[in-house]
């Protein structure tokens, strides 16, 4: 029977078949300070131990400042959670990357870049955006504390299978389109719900096309619409990406693994409890006009009215965002004013996103009364960054450059927006004060968010 | 853990969909490392009309004399959709509810729900509805959540729900999970020897 890459990888992990669950072993654990104290201190309790130390890897990235590099930067409560973490590990004898350590980053960025994630491999973090590390064709999700604390003592966790969602992105994305405009497309067709119970496979010539970075930005947000994990099948960009990095396997293992991984993709007839198609040709800038990143339009369109929606939960949730983000029906985004710019997240701070965004920097200067920032992703991609002097590109343009961190995709620490701000952000959620209480955030690619900061409203990056 | 058998108690109606775990419990209140003290900030920004939680919200049903001492929070589709912080079944834990009545539940947020005995009853939109009619009538409905034959009975009205037959024994045993699974030790060490040398 053919068999779907979320079916070979669930098999290779089936430790045991309990009724209609299964155990399923983990081959990753990435943790940071937020959701790990808790789990740590569930384990002391009842006197269990880290199962698999050496399978376990931490980093400081929400609660840290992206301005100082010294843990108390943001408070007594940021630092106690930092300092926690820093004891745990040592008792646990786990690896830590802590701040101002070569390797330190957001979780999500530094995994792959380190090669921590291999094709294959089931990955877990206390952290819905876990599911990034699909993109090397890995089952990746996030989970709860209770669920890190298993993890911790037993190395497993007991699962439902979830159902399998094909999506299909068809064609060659045309100029000015990023990988950002795809996943948030995908989300504005099968909603911010559309994929809950669901495994998504990205699949399609748009896809393949694509770089590791690239996929990495489409399966991060695939929480966003609802699923459990997003993946895309290994294939040469992805074994050229992962040949030569740290953690990863060499020699005569890197062959093994190699020839492994060439049998990670779904079988011709492999069936699908749901299959979505998009084609890349019709994929413009995407922007967020709500407070959901399913409420989202391209660049080209206009703010739509409630009356536009048939069910009626979704034009209730249309009139409390339209009252919450300030806009009109029928406004175009193009005449909205903003004064913040966010670049950075698990989403987009890697070194292509910031080439991107340089590229569009270099064509002007931050509009007047507009603050932008930028947080690379990591400790690598800031120091890669400063060697292309893509830092100079932005400074010089009026932009801030920060040090790694999740910053103010969530504003753990001071990069926080107030009431009423609008922000042009590369994050991944627009949730009513996901940025600070009443800030008005936008989803947008990179590039767009640049060309927001220059022109001081939105702009489609094509005409800059 | 003590399990979860009936659960008899009112509801407070949240009568909107997709509430994400951002607004059950805002950032701010995720720095602590511990699992207890979030209920006071539960819907902070909803519920407040200040940051320092001293002005209570007098719209925001949770706030409203006539929802006062409700262990049963009624709402929408998609319910703790968002980050996978379990911090939100903590907070709704610690104000005191017991039970959440929703049109569907995230994933992460589900299961967040049942590791901390919060059972989480999914029920079809049509009896949402009447729920949400009920309980807006006559706020001191007493709703009797029945686990063990999964039924929602408000007035003369019975419904019932679907829940997966683990999630059930787990939440009716309060099992330790882990204590479960460490039983199975030896399967465990079983499939670690089979792995491929470089995944080890």
């Amino acid at each position: 029977m053919p068999r779907s890459l979320f079916d070979k990888i669930w098999q290779a992990h089936v430790v045991d078949q309990l009724g209609e669950d299964a155990l399923i072993y983990i081959d990753r654990h990435l943790i940071h300070e937020v959701t790990s104290p808790q789990a740590f201190a569930g384990l002391k309790d009842k006197n269990r131990k880290v199962r698999c130390p050496q399978k376990t890897f931490a980093t400081m990235d929400h609660s840290i400042s992206t301005r100082s590099l010294a843990l108390d930067a943001c408070g007594p409560e940021n630092q106690l959670q930092l300092q926690t973490l820093a004891n745990n590990c040592k008792e646990n004898n786990i690896e830590l990357f802590p701040v101002g350590h070569q390797k330190q980053g957001i979780v999500h960025v530094i995994g792959p870049e380190l090669g921590l994630i291999l094709p294959g491999m089931t990955v877990v973090c206390g952290d819905s955006h876990t599911a990034t590390h699909g993109a090397f064709g890995a089952l990746a999700f996030g989970i709860g504390t209770s669920q890190v604390e298993h993890v911790f003592a037993t190395q497993t966790l007991k699962q439902s299978k979830a159902k399998s969602m094909q999506v299909k992105v068809n064609g060659t994305l045309p100029t000015g389109i990023t990988s950002k405009d795809i996943i948030l497309a995908i989300i504005g067709k099968i909603g911010h719900a559309g994929a809950t119970g669901h495994v998504i496979e990205y699949c399609g010539t748009a896809i393949e096309a694509l770089s590791m970075e690239e996929r990495m930005t489409i399966c991060n947000m695939s929480i966003e619409a609802g699923a459990k994990a997003g993946f895309v099948a290994p294939d040469q960009t992805t074994f050229d990406y992962l040949a030569g990095r740290e953690y990863a396997p060499k020699g005569e293992s890197w062959e093994q693994a190699v020839s492994y991984w060439k049998t990670l993709f779904s079988d011709e007839g492999a069936e699908f409890d749901t299959v979505v198609e998009l084609e890349a040709q019709e994929i413009s800038p995407q922007i967020t006009w709500g407070t959901n990143p399913g409420q989202v339009i391209g660049v080209d369109q206009r703010v739509p009215s409630p009356d536009d929606f048939a069910d009626p939960i979704d034009k209730e949730s249309a009139i409390n965002a339209l009252k919450y983000m300030d806009l009109q029906p029928g406004q175009k985004l193009s005449d909205v004013a903003i004064n913040n710019v966010f670049i950075g997240s698990c989403t987009n701070s890697r070194i292509e996103d910031l080439r991107a965004a340089a590229e569009i920097a270099k064509k002007g200067r931050v509009a007047d009364g507009v603050t932008a920032i930028v947080v690379p992703g990591s400790v690598s991609v800031k120091q890669q960054a400063e060697e292309e002097n893509l830092h100079e590109i932005f400074l010089a343009a009026g932009f801030e450059w920060r040090l790694p961190g999740c910053s103010m995709c969530l504003g753990m620490n001071d990069d926080l927006l107030k009431a009423g701000d609008r922000c042009a952000s590369t994050s991944n959620r627009n949730f009513e004060g996901r940025q600070g209480r009443g800030a008005r955030t936008h989803l947008v690619s990179p590039a767009m968010a640049v060309a927001a900061a220059l022109t001081g409203h939105f702009a489609d990056v094509r005409d800059i | 853990m003590t399990g979860i058998t009936q659960h008899t108690g009112t509801a407070v109606p949240l009568d909107q969909a997709n509430i994400d775990t951002d607004q059950i419990i805002p950032k701010q209140f995720l720095k602590g490392v511990t699992r207890s003290g979030y209920g006071k900030h539960l819907f902070h920004d909803w519920r407040y009309l200040d940051l320092h939680e001293q002005e209570p919200n007098p719209d925001f049903p949770l706030n409203k004399a006539e929802y006062a001492g409700a262990s049963i929070l009624l709402t929408r589709e998609n319910f703790g959709c968002g980050s996978s912080r379990e911090h939100a079944p903590w907070a709704l834990d610690d104000f005191g509810f017991k039970v959440v009545i929703a049109t569907s539940f995230a994933d992460i947020f589900y299961g967040n729900c049942i590791n901390n005995q919060l059972l989480p009853v999914a029920l079809a939109s049509s009896a949402i509805d009447s729920l949400f009619e009920i309980v807006k009538l006559k706020p001191d409905t007493e709703m009797v959540v029945d686990l063990p034959n999964q039924t929602v009975t408000a007035g003369d009205q019975v419904f019932k729900f679907d829940i997966a037959e683990h999630h059930k024994t787990n939440l009716i045993k309060g099992l330790d999970a882990i204590g479960q699974t460490l039983e199975l030790e030896e399967k465990i060490a079983a499939y670690e020897n089979q792995t491929f040398a470089w995944m080890r």
